[in-house]
């Protein structure tokens, strides 16, 4: 016991900054190529639209571990070579950004066509009409769909444990080896911290969710 | 003012313009009526380019409508619209619908853009709602807002799709007011409508639109009284009727 705690603590600490340098840098880039996509998505320009349909069908519904398996594996025989948890973070955000890209179309959809129309005649540019009258009323609908995504990224960050990097699942596998007697402590610290990640994203969700709410 | 010329679209197989041949003198009112579905609402989204044609020409002010990009988005700022469903930006005050255009489209200043928006809004009698949000508006004020939203920009043009459809009927003068006094004004207008008192008060001319043609074309008073064609006949008989 005398052992186990302190070791418990250090492997906690080190083990879910890990967990959130890949939920943090893979949420950033999802949502900025998320965000693209979606744009590109409902685009006047079919080249565009052609290519965020494809690259959605493509990366959601492909297995994330096949994907983890094709970076690790098939990015260094393209000469790339970067720390595991950059694979990591190349793989959660390349499959994440699907998910965004669709939780903001749904969101989009959720606007009148009628409000893009009027911003169209009063001749304001595909962007103006996204970026001033579309977006704006599709940020409170975009809200819950969004949170589950950055959720299922949170959970998805233990998949990288399996490729060698040693985030929070990864030292939950370590603290079983070393600690066999104190397995359920171990798993439920664990656990515990993974609630405590969700419990923050949910409650900067509702938060959000509130303040868009009084805007009209 | 607004040229078509032999225009014609298509919705898959239905062939909703056909032929259309429609000259607009600048000052001139135009009045478009005709039976549901027979296309008055596409006509009238032509000529922003809100929808798009398969054949023919369309210019405005001598202009041929650009296909796409900032060029049409150039346009479509000298074509002022109005909808049946009003569209004002839900998440907008009434000032910022209305000078939102002239400060990212027409790159004024925002103490300039203020000023002329409570000019406009004076002109159609609301602006004592400046500061409210859409939702907080009657159907009648909101399509006021609507219009001085379009005169913001100052429009070459201004299209009227049904704009007093959806209103109650009292409401409707007030809207229908605010238009007579801008057809006086000596603004361009196309109106799709099918308030008879706005046509003949207001309008120099009818158009008459059935199955996707114009079918009739004449002064308002020798239209309502004196119908040529069987279906403007037929057409008349039905809407009179009541
Ligand atoms: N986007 C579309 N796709 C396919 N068909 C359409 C589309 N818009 C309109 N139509 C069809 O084209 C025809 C003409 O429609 P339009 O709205 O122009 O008629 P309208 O004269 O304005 O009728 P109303 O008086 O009911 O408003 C209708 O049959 C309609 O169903
Ligand atoms: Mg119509």
């Amino acid at each position: 016991m005398d052992e186990y705690l302190p070791e418990l603590m250090r492997r906690l600490l080190d083990g879910f900054s890990m967990t959130l340098f890949l939920l943090g840098w893979s949420a950033l880039f999802a949502t900025i190529v998320g965000t693209m996509l979606a744009i590109f998505r409902v685009s006047p320009v079919p080249p565009l639209r052609a290519f965020g349909t494809s690259y959605v069908n493509i990366f959601r519904n492909t297995p994330l571990v096949v994907l983890f398996i094709l970076a690790v594996e098939g990015l260094p025989t393209l000469g790339v070579a970067i720390p595991f948890e950059w694979f990591a973070v190349v793989t959660l955000s390349t499959y994440t950004s699907a998910f965004i890209c669709e939780a903001i179309r749904s969101g989009i959809n959720t606007v009148d066509p009628g409000q893009a129309e009027a911003s169209r005649s009063v001749g304001m540019t595909f962007g103006q009409t996204l970026g001033q009258i579309v977006l704006p009323q599709a940020s409170r609908a975009v809200i819950p769909p969004l949170t589950s995504v950055y959720i299922a990224l949170a959970k998805n960050t233990a998949i990288a444990a399996a490729f060698g990097v040693v985030e929070a699942t990864g030292q939950l596998s370590n603290l079983i080896r070393d600690f066999a007697p104190f397995i359920y402590p171990s798993f439920f610290a664990i656990a515990g911290g993974y609630i405590l990640i969700v419990a923050v994203i949910s409650g900067i969700a509702s938060a959000l969710e509130r303040k868009l709410a009084v805007v009209r | 003012m607004v040229a078509m010329d032999s225009v014609q679209k298509w919705f898959g197989k239905l062939h909703v313009l056909q032929d259309i041949d429609l000259q607009i003198t600048p000052g001139e009112v135009v009045v478009v009526i005709g039976p549901s579905g027979s296309g008055k609402s596409t006509l009238c989204r032509t000529i922003n380019r809100l929808e798009t044609i398969d054949e023919g020409v369309i210019a405005v002010d001598g202009q041929e409508l650009p296909k796409e990009g900032k060029s049409l988005a150039g346009l479509r700022a000298d074509v002022g619209m109005v909808f049946q469903q009003f569209n004002l930006f839900a998440h907008k005050t009434v000032l910022e619908n209305v000078t939102l255009g002239p400060i990212k489209v027409r790159k004024h200043s925002k103490a300039d853009a203020d000023r002329k928006a409570h000019e406009q809004l004076r002109r159609v009698g609301v602006d004592d709602q400046a500061n409210k949000y859409p939702a907080q508006l009657s159907g009648g004020q909101q399509q006021r807002v609507a219009i001085a939203r379009a005169l913001a920009m100052e429009p070459k043009v201004m299209l009227f799709d049904e704009p007093t459809s959806a209103l109650d009927p009292e409401m409707i003068k007030e809207v229908l007011d605010s238009m007579v006094d801008l057809a006086k004004q000596g603004m361009t207008m196309v109106v799709v409508t099918h308030e008879m008192g706005f046509a003949r008060t207001a309008a120099h001319r009818v158009s008459f639109m059935a199955d996707g043609r114009l079918v009739e074309e004449n002064t308002p008073n020798e239209f309502f009284t004196n119908p040529q064609s069987d279906r403007a006949k037929d057409f008349l008989g039905k809407i009179l009727e009541h």
